[in-house]
């Protein structure tokens, strides 16, 4: 799923290549395919389609930065939308002074509340609290034992009447056994049960009048369709609940489910259930399920690298010479350091969309990459403006000063010849055009040492000596 | 009770509440047009169908209102509907039964589809069909799950065969098999653990419970069942996809219908897998089970949007 989306994303990229500036169609065409990629997160539908309008304008009235493609300046756009919306968060619990706190877990059938009541029974226990879990799902065969067992586990009391069937008795009755054995924390565990269902709602109802909660949560199950929003407005309007649980959140789900309950009630998710074992609770992170829910692995942290590593002016310049076809191997060096200062090429071709899924499993040698600059430092600025006065001598002079043999610098340099022609057309692409190129960089084999054949082993790039040579010269 | 009448029984309780978009959409009177086909798409959008399976029935109507076959809105549902009936078609929908008994049922599924409530109701309509059922409570992880297939076994009067919390269910599936053997009956269910499909480790022990299995009945299982909730969301794709991978799926068991969510899932995995839905879940109670009848499904799918 993820890939698959990842690989969309790519292609939406490839469709608006070379289309210059962002435009109202820029916009309306990308849009079109963030939407469905909302749709496939099971973001409800009226909250996408608003979504995505508030992004388009937000996208048109954007000023584009000169490096960035405008694909990747809106898929910024939407993604801080995103996580505006679901933020900011509060995952912290209000435990009131005069204990005990009282929190009301409630939900669908089979959403996990008994589990999770039981997480957060045992996340209280680590913020040095006392809590007390209360078995008021009277409805489920075995509901009681299941809760006993984990209250087992956990070493908390679990509060029982077997023989009762009215769950706002048992839960009145609980709080005050609470009180009498100074628990400070008291946990409702409530029957699942259809949004749709009077009665069983009006009960749920009834147990949070009895008992006034100081928390009411809900618990949802994160693979939720469109009837999540449903769920959660029927819930709130019953409730007036104070935060949900998304659960089952380890599965491949996007969890637009999260979107959705926040948009249609403006509760903030607190928590995320990741596991089935106790301590898979996690506080919840508007910034992890935003990537999720677009699927686009790490483009934004892609973009703001990008704005950090590369100077906009010297971008500018050599995109200039780019162009013209005039670029040295100098401005090549450049734009290899630039990228490496985002990180290690491999995980930054990783970040990018269709880019990840294109490479495969081509390996990508960080030092070939040193060996290359290696080979470049060893050269005349005049060799690195115009390799083309290199011959037999000046090869055999630049080999031996990178400490490499000769058919290796001719291949970089043919390689280099190469990759300019290619430069030539992609000029004017900006980040994306640029980022694109080391692509076809791999594929060409340079990258990953197919054409300037790199003997591994044999002799490393060495740094400080280059460095030397380079001080040397100035 | 039939299908339908549950069905229609859970929609009662929505209809004060739902206002129903799609029916005034498709007014008697209007006109097909680009605008109304958009909100055709986000109406069955609304409804889980899912984006691939939505924009090909969308694309259908609007070929048939371009080559001139439909013109009126009020004619799109009863086209819509054939087209989903259609492709559900002839498929066999009835439970494989093994030649020679016992038949052996996998129930399988994610934490809180619904699995054992499932395996308890398709125990009882097995049993009004006149077989003999046995259980196997190869959920031996989730705390109390045994517990609770006992008291199913109890209500649905079919016996049971378990091993302690957190023995290997394999063990228990393999006693199961002897016990079916023994005891001559026609049917055994297997009730598993609820597992993530993301969960490598937990796929291979289903796996391992079907290997196991299959040493005392080579033919089994003879169907598995996967159960999903009604109101799961795109999701359900991938988890029919890899529970297919580890065990053959075989039917699909649509649990929860009785909520506001109508299941139109099943429809967007028709569109990408080949797996035929064979009963659906309609309430908490133990005959609340019904095989599935398209048409009667179809009808409430829209009849919700």
């Amino acid at each position: 799923m993820f890939d698959a989306l990842t690989n969309k994303l790519g292609s939406v990229l490839t469709s608006l290549r070379g289309r210059g500036r962002i435009s109202a169609d820029n916009v309306r065409e990308a849009m079109r395919e963030i939407r469905t990629a909302l749709l496939e997160a099971d973001v409800n539908v009226e909250v996408a389609r608003k979504f995505c309008d508030d992004c388009t304008q937000k996208a048109l009235g954007m000023e584009v930065i000169n490096t960035l493609r405008p694909e990747q300046v809106m898929v910024k756009v939407v993604y801080d939308e995103l996580v505006g919306l679901m933020g900011p968060i509060d995952v912290h619990i209000p435990f009131v002074s005069k204990p005990p706190t009282v929190i009301l877990m409630a939900g669908l059938q089979g959403s996990g509340k008994t589990t999770t009541c039981a997480k957060l029974a045992r996340y209280c226990m680590q913020r040095g609290k006392k809590p007390m879990l209360v078995a008021a799902d009277l409805k489920r065969p075995a509901a009681i034992d299941q809760l006993e067992v984990l209250g087992t586990q956990l070493e908390v009391p679990v509060y029982v009447e077997r023989d009762h069937q009215n769950p706002v008795k048992v839960c009145r009755n609980a709080i005050n056994d609470a009180r009498k054995r100074d628990r400070d924390v008291v946990i409702l565990d409530t029957a699942g049960r259809l949004a749709i269902d009077e009665e069983m709602m009006a009960e749920v109802a009834q147990i949070a009048q009895t008992t006034s909660p100081h928390q009411i949560y809900l618990v949802l199950d994160a693979m939720t369709g469109q009837d999540a929003v449903n769920t959660a407005k029927a819930f709130d309007q019953r409730l007036e609940l104070d935060g949900a649980i998304l659960t089952k959140f380890d599965s491949d789900t996007r969890g637009g489910a999260a979107l959705s309950v926040k948009s249609v009630t403006g509760k903030p998710i607190k928590f995320i259930g990741v596991g089935e074992k106790l301590d898979a609770l996690e506080e919840f992170h508007a910034e992890r399920i935003a990537s999720r829910i677009l699927g686009m692995g790490d483009v934004v942290s892609l973009v703001e690298k990008a704005q950090q590593s590369f100077d906009a002016e010297a971008t500018a310049k050599t995109q200039e010479k780019m162009a013209k076809g005039t670029m040295g191997l100098d401005d090549f060096l450049t734009q290899l350091d630039g990228m490496r200062k985002m990180g290690p090429m491999k995980s930054i071709l990783k970040m990018i969309p269709g880019v990840g899924a294109a490479m495969g499993n081509v390996d990508l040698p960080e030092e070939d990459l040193d060996r290359i600059k290696g080979i470049v430092h060893s050269m005349t600025p005049q060799e690195r403006k115009n390799p083309d006065v290199i011959d037999a001598s000046r090869r055999r002079r630049i080999a031996k000063g990178a400490g490499v043999e000769g058919p290796e610098v001719s291949g970089l340099v043919k390689q280099f010849t190469q990759m300019r022609g290619l430069m030539k057309q992609m000029a004017g692409m900006g980040m994306g055009g640029r980022l694109r190129m080391t692509q076809q960089l791999a594929n060409m084999g340079m990258l990953d040492g197919g054409i300037p054949k790199m003997k591994k082993g044999t002799t490393k790039y060495q740094p400080r000596k280059t460095e030397r040579k380079k001080r040397r010269r100035r | 009770m039939g299908l339908f009448d549950f069905l229609k029984q859970g929609l009662a309780k929505t209809r004060d509440k739902i206002v129903s978009g799609f029916q005034k959409l498709l007014a008697v009177g209007r006109r097909i047009d680009a605008e109304l086909l958009d909100q055709l798409s986000d109406a069955m959008l609304a409804g889980d169908m899912g984006p691939q399976a939505v924009r090909g029935l969308v694309d259908e109507v609007r070929q048939a209102w371009q080559a001139g076959q439909l013109s009126e809105a009020q004619e799109i549902l009863p086209f819509l509907k054939r087209q989903i009936t259609s492709t559900w078609g002839d498929v066999d929908r009835g439970v494989h039964f093994a030649p020679v008994p016992p038949t052996v049922i996998f129930v399988v599924g994610i934490n809180g589809s619904g699995k054992t409530t499932s395996v308890a109701k398709l125990a009882w309509w097995l049993k009004q069909q006149g077989k003999s059922v046995l259980l196997g409570a190869c959920d031996t992880f989730r705390a109390a799950a045994i517990d609770q297939l006992v008291i199913w076994a109890k209500r649905a009067g079919v016996d049971i065969v378990k091993h302690k919390p957190n023995s290997d269910p394999a063990a228990v599936a393999f006693d199961a098999c002897d016990a079916a053997l023994a005891r001559k009956v026609d049917v055994l269910l297997i009730d598993t653990a609820g597992r993530l499909h993301t969960q490598e480790h937990l796929m291979r022990e289903l796996n391992k419970i079907q290997r196991v299995v299959q040493k005392r009945i080579p033919e089994a299982p003879h169907e598995v069942l996967l159960v999903l909730d009604a109101t799961v969301g795109q999701n359900a794709i991938n988890q029919a996809r890899i529970f297919s991978e580890a065990v053959k799926v075989s039917g699909l068991f649509l649990a929860k219908l009785d909520g506001s969510a109508k299941g139109g899932i099943v429809v967007g995995i028709r569109d990408q897998l080949d797996i035929p839905v064979k009963f659906v879940g309609l309430g908490e109670t133990i005959e609340a089970i019904a095989p599935f009848d398209p048409v009667a499904f179809v009808d409430a799918l829209f009849e919700g949007l």
